[in-house]
């Protein structure tokens, strides 16, 4: 399975401490996402979010446990074939010249080319199947200078889907997309995985969303897995409480979980 | 369409630079002097506008010169001791700004990876201002204890001149800088990726950290060999890419070959002022290319600020 078809991702008992730290990064995570599984991994700012993902990729090698794509270590494939692999779309990046929304997408196919081949028709048409997917074939020659953050991000979903993944890491997303990009963008994932069996890992603030969307949570603090499992498991308000030390109420829409922080009442400041 | 225009612009630049000027076509100073010129001239060019592009990509400046990485400043250093010392021989000046520039690769190299093993774009371009800098001052030392001839000279030089072309410098140009030519064409699709950013870059496949250096190495070795030969042309590297970029767009596999040939008909259009304009004098070709550069230049800033 060297072509890495159908890979899942493992991780068991992650341990990551970067040089000179005086506590782990990440300590003891372990979870798996298959094909047609829509994960999230959630957690307040330093709590090891960022870290979990670089190892995924292999951009850090584990100081114990293992993290596995396919049949091999993460750090062990090249870059090139991994990206055959696994897409990413990574919470930022700045595009030095305005180019056109079809130009950046096929740069999605560049796992696929060797050196000095010139792209094929096949290329051509992942990339048509790529913007058809996420909706926007229309805007194939506009410049992506041009694109409202909404766009630019389904542009950029586009490009990872060009690479014909069987695995999306998408980092913090939805982030400054107003309600309606943001549920799209959400929509948009959630068909993917339904549609295409894709395999998704998404790191999220985004507790809401992620329990509406998701088939399974990780909820991470100061690097340890506080819980994982279905959305009803994890998110709990006593875990909610005191992950993120702030009082909640939880309710239920479509049979989720969802949580609305509680105004500060004057005896408990 | 664009590719044909192209040649015929390129191939008139070079009839035009070997006919212009007093002699006929039977003369020994159209076939000697000026047809050896007129093509080391677009060879030149040529290397410093391939070089421009790709070092644009590399440290995500599209505003990047490739004399911005020290280059100039070494081989300046190696001309002007070379002047100097009244080294022997027609190659002794080349060979030593040849060297000059390879010293000042190699120390804005390591001065790029001072923060480990990983090579920072930013790092190198201060480094090559640090280092050229640096260069330029004791080169100023030296031609401040020079006599006047020398001193003029190692001036002249600094700004760049084809005069002392010759068909041994054609051949040895042109079995030289193929090599660098294709390990930039090899990594033009990376170049591309690299646009994004070395993290996106990355997820889409692409070994940066190798791409990086063989780009940074490849693109030094023709801007060393370009001011080995001709002296320091600044601005051919810096305007040639960006009006390649505005017809060819930005992805390498194309962009590279089109800022060669323009670079190279550039230089020869450039280097045929510079010795007919106020003939029988000549004017050093980097003050031709500076004179034409800055103006496009303050141009293309204004497009890029305002776009």
């Amino acid at each position: 399975m060297t072509d890495g078809r159908g890979a899942s991702c493992v991780v068991r008992s992650l341990r990551y401490r970067y040089a000179g730290a005086h506590r782990d990064a990440l300590a003891d995570v372990s979870f798996a996402v298959e094909p047609g599984e829509f994960h999230a991994v959630l957690g307040p700012n330093g709590s090891g979010k960022t870290t979990l993902v670089r190892l995924v990729l292999g951009a850090l090698r584990p100081q114990a446990g293992s993290a596995t794509i396919g049949d091999r270590p993460a750090h062990a494939w090249s870059r090139q074939e991994l990206a055959r692999i696994v897409a990413v779309v990574p919470q930022r990046e700045d595009n030095l010249f305005p180019q056109r929304v079809r130009e950046t997408v096929l740069l999605g196919r560049y796992p696929h080319l060797s050196m000095w081949g010139r792209e094929r028709p096949e290329d051509h048409a992942a990339v048509q199947r790529a913007l058809a997917a996420c909706d926007i074939e229309q805007l194939a020659d506009r410049g992506v200078w041009t694109l409202s953050g909404g766009e630019y991000q389904r542009v950029r979903i586009a490009r990872a889907l060009a690479q014909d993944p069987t695995l999306l890491v998408l980092d913090e997303p939805g982030i400054s997309l107003d309600l309606r990009h943001e549920m799209g963008l959400f929509e948009l994932v959630r068909s993917l995985v339904d549609t295409r069996g894709l395999g998704v890992l998404m790191i999220t603030h985004d507790l809401n969303l992620a329990a509406r969307f998701a088939d399974s949570l990780l909820l991470l603090n100061e690097g340890r897995a506080i819980a994982a499992g279905t959305p009803t498991d994890v998110l709990t308000r006593e875990v909610v409480e005191s992950v993120f030390a702030w009082p909640v109420s939880m309710q239920t829409v479509d049979g989720r979980p969802q949580m609305v922080p509680l105004r500060q009442s004057k005896e408990s400041v | 369409m664009k590719w044909a225009l192209l040649f015929i612009v390129a191939g008139l630049a070079l009839v035009a630079s070997v006919l212009v000027g007093p002699a006929g076509l039977q003369s020994d100073i159209v076939w000697n002097l000026r047809a050896p010129r007129a093509v080391l001239a677009f060879l030149v060019g040529g290397s410093l506008g391939a070089a421009g592009a790709s070092l644009q990509a590399l440290v995500r400046n599209p505003l990047a010169d490739p004399f911005l990485l020290g280059l100039s400043g070494g081989a300046g250093l190696g001309a002007v001791l070379a002047i100097a010392l009244h080294l022997p021989g027609p190659w002794a000046l080349p060979i030593a700004a040849f060297i000059g520039a390879l010293a000042a690769l190699v120390l804005v190299y390591r001065l790029g990876r001072i923060g480990g093993d990983v090579l920072d774009p930013r790092i190198l371009l201060l480094g090559g201002v640090a280092v050229g800098a640096f260069a330029a001052a004791i080169t100023t030392a030296i031609v401040s204890l020079a006599d006047a001839a020398e001193l003029r000279n190692a001036f002249l030089w600094l700004w760049g001149g084809l005069s002392s072309a010759s068909w041994d410098a054609v051949v040895l140009i042109s079995v030289y800088i193929p090599i660098p030519l294709l390990v930039l064409l090899g990594a033009s699709r990376p170049l591309d990726l690299l646009a994004l950013g070395e993290e996106p870059a990355r997820y889409l496949g692409a070994d940066v950290e190798v791409v990086k250096r063989r780009v940074y190495i490849a693109a030094s070795l023709l801007t060393a060999a370009a001011v080995a030969v001709s002296g320091v042309i600044g601005f051919v590297g810096l305007i040639v890419p960006h009006l390649a970029r505005s017809t060819w767009g930005h992805r390498h596999r194309a962009l590279i070959p089109a800022a060669f040939i323009g670079g190279g008909a550039l230089l020869a259009i450039a280097d045929t002022l510079a010795r007919t304009v106020v003939a029988p004098r000549e004017l050093p070709v980097g003050v031709v290319t500076a004179l034409i550069g800055v103006p496009v230049f303050a141009l293309l800033l204004r497009r890029w600020t305002v776009a």
